[in-house]
């Protein structure tokens, strides 16, 4: 017989082994999956975890790629740690994301074809405030009616992508594109692009702004009060609530600042890797950050380190497609895998597994 | 002596120089918005890239990648195959436009083919697309002559010169096969989304219209309109989508006729010039003529002396002898677009963003 027992704690040393576990199971079960499907499995593997990093043909390519892949998953999954931590559920930092992108180019684009180094930072600016703006939306509506977040949050997704599509193909069309959708390229525009910052490293300002956020969550967690009450508003609301924890504001602390983040990607993107805003601008990255933040066990360093996972098997995952034939169903299936793992290792982390016998039991 | 060995040594070389070009496949590259078993518009892409192979056999190597993004996502695709080693990389979908064009300044020895694009920054960069126009005349005069409420409908995805062309050719023709006929458009706002495409077709149905034509990918407003149970009628779009021509219970199907976007005589054509170094850079826009844009089976749903009037127009438009836009026609305020017997010049096509006379509502922006 197993029996689950709980622990008193959550285990410390489970809590890091499970996503390594989770990533081991996938790899195993996704393997099968692949040898069903008739590619050597090992082949598969190889080509999903190291050929984008270490094949000659590709690497020097790939590997400044995973950067440029990783840098808004974990720009956007920082923020939401925040919130999952403190129990508040921001589901929609797709739409958030979508409305910095559309904000920040918005203001580049007014200034275009002017050239000054202070548009950039302006549309960084109005990128994250858009963000933050459409978060508000549900903090608000929780604040002040009780509304639940997640609902709102992620119906809000649906409303940003009418937004893009709208102003893709009226508002910012680019004048010059005869008729069709799409604003202009803001990677021909350059004070309002966001390059490549030192060449064949795949670095832009959006990995820099990732990278200095990871850093700023972790203290922020470990070292200042707002951390700490973060903490205690999601593992015990009501002890929160006596040590002086506002829960208006924390929700909107939590809402605003994931929005902002999310909406500063959206921007890094589109002045960047994306160059434009087109009807299909975005592809995911906000709900590919809610894995990577739990993948990441909500801590920022794990965070940072799920999201060059993710974009490792991404990018592998193309790579599999286009030298094996793997089906995009297949690889997007092995993606879910992950989060499945993950979630189902998690029992380890609070429960102790106990093999008793019934003899024993009886007794 | 030493000089025959050297001249030997190097007819060797050259011999297997050539025997090793010889064996070196030329790679062809596909870029897919969709899945290939979207069951449409990468489907059947998809079609023309098997047939490309089959046609060519060992001396073509073919390689895809499905539902791929467009924007950033795609610009690294393709520049992955591009070191994969293809040697032209066909990007199917509009939305890879700006991608292919700076994945093709890094990759000046490797032609890219960009479908349904204007742009051709460098030398290796060409666009093609069908002339899907002709096409929506056909099914719009079965339309005008089928519906029994006078109400016609378009699942329209986005409002570009491409679809507005489709609309109003579609209209048109309904118009001259039926002069009571009414246009209703339906926005979808995506290429492929089953679940909105089904909705805008209820949408549709509800409102009293009985034949549907769609500009989305997806065979779900087909579904929606076999619900019902033959008081309505659709049309297989980008693939023939004959599934649907009879219903399980052998009834018959919604789809009384498609049309069927042929990629495979142009992929055939261009390799094969690329192949014997003939390749050029081009703008290519064929049709009917060209075997690229094809009207599937017509049903017996359709009154035969209907069918003899699609087939004719068919027969025009291959022969050249019809153009769909001939005037007179006018726009949709009143104003004379073009006079009798003129006909639309492909610029003005291109960038079309009116509708023609006889239409209601609006072209949203």
């Amino acid at each position: 017989m197993i029996a689950l027992e709980k622990r008193p704690q959550p285990s410390q040393a489970w809590t890091w082994a499970t996503p390594v576990l989770a990533v081991l199971l996938t790899m195993l079960v996704g393997g099968l999956m692949f040898a069903a499907l008739g590619t050597p499995p090992v082949e598969a593997i190889r080509t999903i975890f190291w050929d984008p990093l270490f094949n000659p043909q590709f690497a020097s390519y790939s590997r400044p790629q995973l950067l440029v892949k990783a840098g808004p998953l974990i720009l956007i999954a920082i923020g939401l740690s925040l919130g999952f931590r403190a129990g508040i559920w921001n589901i929609g930092a797709e739409g958030q994301y979508i409305m910095g992108a559309v904000c920040g180019a918005a203001v580049g684009l007014a200034f275009y074809p002017a050239e000054s180094v202070l548009i950039f930072p302006l549309m960084v600016v109005a990128g994250a405030l858009g963000g933050w703006a459409w978060a508000m939306i549900p903090g608000l509506l929780k604040v002040k009616f009780g509304t639940n977040e997640i609902l709102v949050s992620l119906m809000l997704v649906y409303v940003a992508e009418s937004v893009l599509a709208s102003v893709s193909s009226g508002l910012l069309k680019n004048p010059d594109g005869m008729g069709f959708p799409g604003s202009r390229n803001l990677k021909q525009y350059p004070s309002g692009a966001n390059p490549e910052l030192i060449a064949g490293t795949g670095m832009h300002w959006g990995v820099v702004a990732a990278f200095i956020v990871v850093i700023l969550a972790y203290v922020l967690l470990t070292r200042h009060v707002l951390g700490f009450h973060i903490k205690l508003s999601g593992a015990a609301p009501r002890a929160a609530r006596f040590a002086g924890v506002n829960p208006a504001r924390m929700i909107l602390f939590c809402l605003g600042t994931a929005g902002a983040l999310a909406g500063m990607a959206g921007l890094f993107e589109v002045s960047g890797p994306a160059g434009q805003i087109t009807i299909d601008f975005n592809s995911g990255y906000g709900f590919t950050a809610i894995i990577v933040a739990f993948l990441g066990r909500l801590h920022p360093v794990g965070i940072l380190l799920a999201g060059l996972l993710m974009a490792l098997t991404y990018i592998g995952g193309e790579l599999a497609q286009l030298m094996l034939g793997l089906p995009g169903a297949a690889i997007q299936l092995f993606q879910g895998m992950l989060l499945f793992f993950l979630l189902a290792t998690d029992v380890l982390t609070n429960y102790r597994v106990r093999l008793s016998n019934k003899a024993k039991g009886t007794v | 002596m030493k000089r025959r060995t050297l001249l030997a040594s190097a007819a060797l070389a050259a011999s297997l120089g050539t025997a090793a070009f010889a064996q070196d496949p030329t790679k062809a590259c596909f870029v897919y918005v969709g899945p290939i078993g979207d069951g449409g518009w990468t489907y059947q892409h998809h079609q023309g890239a098997l047939a490309l192979k089959e046609e060519y056999g060992d001396a073509v190597e073919i390689a895809w990648q499905e539902s791929v993004p467009e924007g950033a996502d795609s610009e690294r695709v393709l520049t992955q195959m591009a070191l994969s080693g293809c040697d032209i990389i066909f990007t199917t979908s509009f939305g890879y436009m700006d991608p292919t064009n700076a994945v093709a300044a890094q990759f000046p020895d490797i032609k890219f083919e960009h479908a349904t694009g204007y742009k051709r920054e460098h030398p290796n960069v060409s666009t093609y697309n069908a002339r899907f126009y002709e096409g929506r005349a056909v099914v719009g005069h079965i339309a005008g002559k089928m519906t029994q409420t006078n109400k016609i409908g378009y699942i329209a995805s986005f409002p570009i010169p491409e679809v507005i062309m489709g609309i109003n050719s579609y209209f048109l023709h309904a118009q001259k096969a039926n002069p009571d006929v009414e246009l209703v458009v339906t926005w979808a706002y995506t290429w492929f989304d089953p679940a909105k495409e089904a909705d805008a077709a209820r949408a549709m149905l509800d409102q009293g219209v009985d034949v549907i034509t769609a500009h989305t990918d997806s065979t779900a407003p087909l579904a929606e309109i076999a619900k019902e149970g033959g008081s309505a009628w659709g049309f297989g779009q980008a693939s023939d989508m004959a599934a649907f021509m009879t219903n399980d219970d052998g009834t018959p199907g919604p789809r009384v006729a498609s049309i069927i976007d042929e990629w495979a005589p142009y992929y055939i054509k261009r390799v094969g010039q690329l192949m014997d170094g003939t390749y050029e850079q081009i703008d290519s826009w064929a049709g009917m003529p060209e075997g690229e844009v094809v009207i599937g089976e017509m049903t017996d749903a359709i009154p035969a002396d209907v069918q003899a009037e699609a087939q004719a127009m068919i027969d025009a438009i291959t022969a050249g002898e019809y153009h769909p836009f001939t005037g007179p026609i006018n726009r949709q305020d009143g104003s004379v677009w073009l006079a009798e017997g003129e006909v639309a010049d492909d610029g003005t096509l291109l960038g079309m963003d009116f509708y023609i006379e006889g239409i209601t509502g609006e072209i949203p922006n």
